[in-house]
């Protein structure tokens, strides 16, 4: 007989994941029912939940962190909470991005804020997950919305394309997360996180081939999710045909709901493991990391150059991963924001220069724009220096503690290989600074102007990466 | 009572399972796709069956519904995004869809 307790104080502890999709089904139910209503309204009570969901996140530092909640399901503790943060942030970001990006494309958006809004819960399941079925579900719930919100220009055919792309490719990889954790399922009897680490530990010498098997095939299952090389194809063709909204939104969230995941499962469970495994981890970080930058190189779409950048910085995310040690969690969290205010500021800054239809989205239509646009350019500016790692940008001291944790663990030839790809990196992050403001456009590109949701979202960018950059320690500190 | 051993579902699984893949890799029409990637998770499904029942333990059950619901889930979305490619281009061809490229 199965008994199940489930008290009031396990679902505080799931608090904020509650609110979002409350106001998620809310907004679905509204826009059904009011059709007319105008969508910036749903927007803003979209934002609203995501607000009132940050405030409950702080309530969970309050509740007795560090246990298990619904029967070991659910984990809380530091990490879960800043992870909801990041997340909520992101949503909060990229739907005032939206509203701008509605206007310019005059696309109805009813369902985008219910979709953002499911989106994030899956990513916040994700982050508190004791169960890989947990996992699994965090996992769906944020690809599922994600498939509909990649096709969202419903009459565009790269919009779809991508969505098509999206969708098979994502449920392969789905496929193979799973069968990997039916193996580790099958080999330790249980899906809870602590007892497979604990099996995992002690047998760390003798497992079967089921049991690597499985941690191989959930490697490939997360290495989809965060575009590692050799699972990153996909990658370039979603992120240039999503709108740029949702690729911002795809790129900085299911990234780092991916590494949530990965520092779920490989640092904290399967931790001896994973040390096994380091060899195998130490030899993606190299190749993603390099074909990354090196196809970035010749990219003139700057969707696609982002796209291959992404693919970059998973790599350099993934040196903190191998590391393994105690400063790991730190060091990758605060990388994912940093990650976060860099990215979203340069697509912000892409999604205006782009105009109707995404018409101007090569890296040649940014030329004169420090000119034109003095303000853009400069975040722009700000965004790619970030991204290259020039100081006293959070870029800098985001690379500068993954290096620093695989220097501890004693990777010193990881960190080389991650400096020389910075340096590569350098070259197609400057080609566009140089476009903005040593050359002059040919043609007058007509600009969407500036709305107020996406100055917000520019100044906000713009002052994460210095703060990030200038007071690197508070924030850390205040992390993990 | 005479019982199937647990490995002939295993292999079975796995033979199911790699026959998804196959036709994932092979295939060209995105239904059939699609129904390929089906196979795939009904695979992992009967894994976690045998499994569950061999370890007599529940967990393997419940997470073969998660299954159910969230394979269900992506095939309405799956579908809904094949049909609105056909509206557009009249085909489901993977290879006809190909304007993004590097």
């Amino acid at each position: 007989m199965v008994t199940i307790n489930i008290g009031s104080s396990d679902f505080a502890a799931i608090l904020p994941i509650l609110v979002v999709c409350a106001f998620g089904i809310y907004l679905m139910v509204q826009g059904v029912l009011a059709p007319r209503i105008h969508k910036l309204t749903l927007a803003y009570i979209g934002l609203a939940g995501i607000m009132i969901a940050m405030v409950s996140n702080f309530y969970l530092l309050g509740i007795e962190t560090d246990r298990a909640y619904f029967e070991g399901m659910v984990f809380v503790d530091k990490l879960t909470v800043t992870l909801n943060f990041i997340f909520l942030l992101t949503a909060a970001l990229c739907l005032l991005l939206m509203t701008s990006y509605s206007e310019q494309e005059e696309i109805e958006f009813i369902e985008f804020t219910p979709l953002i809004l499911f989106a994030t819960a899956g990513m916040m399941l994700m982050g508190c997950a004791e169960s890989l079925m947990i996992i699994f579900l965090g996992l769906e719930t944020m690809s599922i919305a994600l498939y509909v919100m990649a096709g969202f220009r419903r009459f565009n055919r790269f919009s779809l394309e991508a969505a098509l792309k999206y969708l098979l490719l994502g449920a392969f990889a789905t496929g193979f997360l799973l069968y990997g954790m039916a193996l580790i399922y099958g080999t330790v009897g249980t899906t809870n996180l602590t007892q497979i680490s604990a099996y995992y530990s002690e047998n760390a010498l003798n497992l079967n081939v089921m049991a690597l098997f499985g941690v191989a095939l959930l490697v490939i299952g997360f290495g989809f999710k965060v575009a590692l090389v050799p699972f990153h194809m996909w990658t370039p063709d979603v992120y240039q045909g999503a709108p740029i909204p949702v690729t911002a939104y795809m790129a900085v969230g299911a990234k780092a709901a991916g590494f949530a995941a990965v520092l779920r499962v490989l640092v904290l469970a399967t931790g001896q493991a994973a040390f096994e495994w380091s060899q195998l981890l130490w030899l993606l970080a190299v190749i993603t990391m390099t074909v990354g930058n090196i196809i970035a190189l010749v990219q003139s779409d700057i969707k696609r150059m982002l796209a291959y950048s992404s693919i970059a910085h998973a790599g350099y995310i993934m040196i903190g991963i191998v590391a393994g040690n105690e400063t790991t969690v730190s060091a990758v969290l605060f990388y994912l924001v940093v990650y976060m205010f860099m990215n979203i500021g340069a697509f912000a800054v892409a999604g205006i220069v782009s105009g109707k239809n995404e018409q101007h989205v090569d890296i040649k239509h940014f030329a004169g724009l420090g000119k034109s646009q003095p303000m853009l350019a400069l975040v722009m500016t700000v965004c790619m220096f970030s991204l290259a790692g020039f100081p006293p940008t959070g870029g800098f001291m985001g690379k500068l503690y993954l290096f620093k944790a695989a220097m501890e663990s004693g990777y010193t030839w990881l960190v080389i290989f991650g400096a020389l790809n910075t340096l590569i990196s350098v070259y197609y992050y400057i080609r566009v600074v140089v476009a903005m403001y040593f050359q002059d456009s040919k043609e007058s590109v007509k600009m969407a102007a500036v709305l107020p949701g996406v100055g917000l979202v520019l100044l906000v960018t713009l002052l994460g990466i210095f703060y990030l950059g200038i007071f690197p320690g508070t924030t850390l500190s205040l992390l993990y | 009572m005479l019982s199937i051993p647990v490995h002939y579902f295993l292999i079975l699984g796995a033979i199911l399972f790699g026959l998804g893949v196959v036709g994932v890799i092979t295939r060209r029409n995105a239904i059939v796709i699609f129904m390929s990637i089906e196979l795939m998770l009904n695979a992992v499904n009967l894994t976690f069956l045998a499994f569950s029942n061999y370890l007599n333990n529940v967990e393997g059950h419940i997470f073969v519904f998660m299954i159910m619901v969230v394979a269900a889930a992506e095939v309405a979305v799956g579908l809904a995004i094949i049909v609105a490619i056909f509206r557009l281009r009249e085909t489901v061809h993977v290879d006809d869809i190909r304007l993004l490229k590097w």
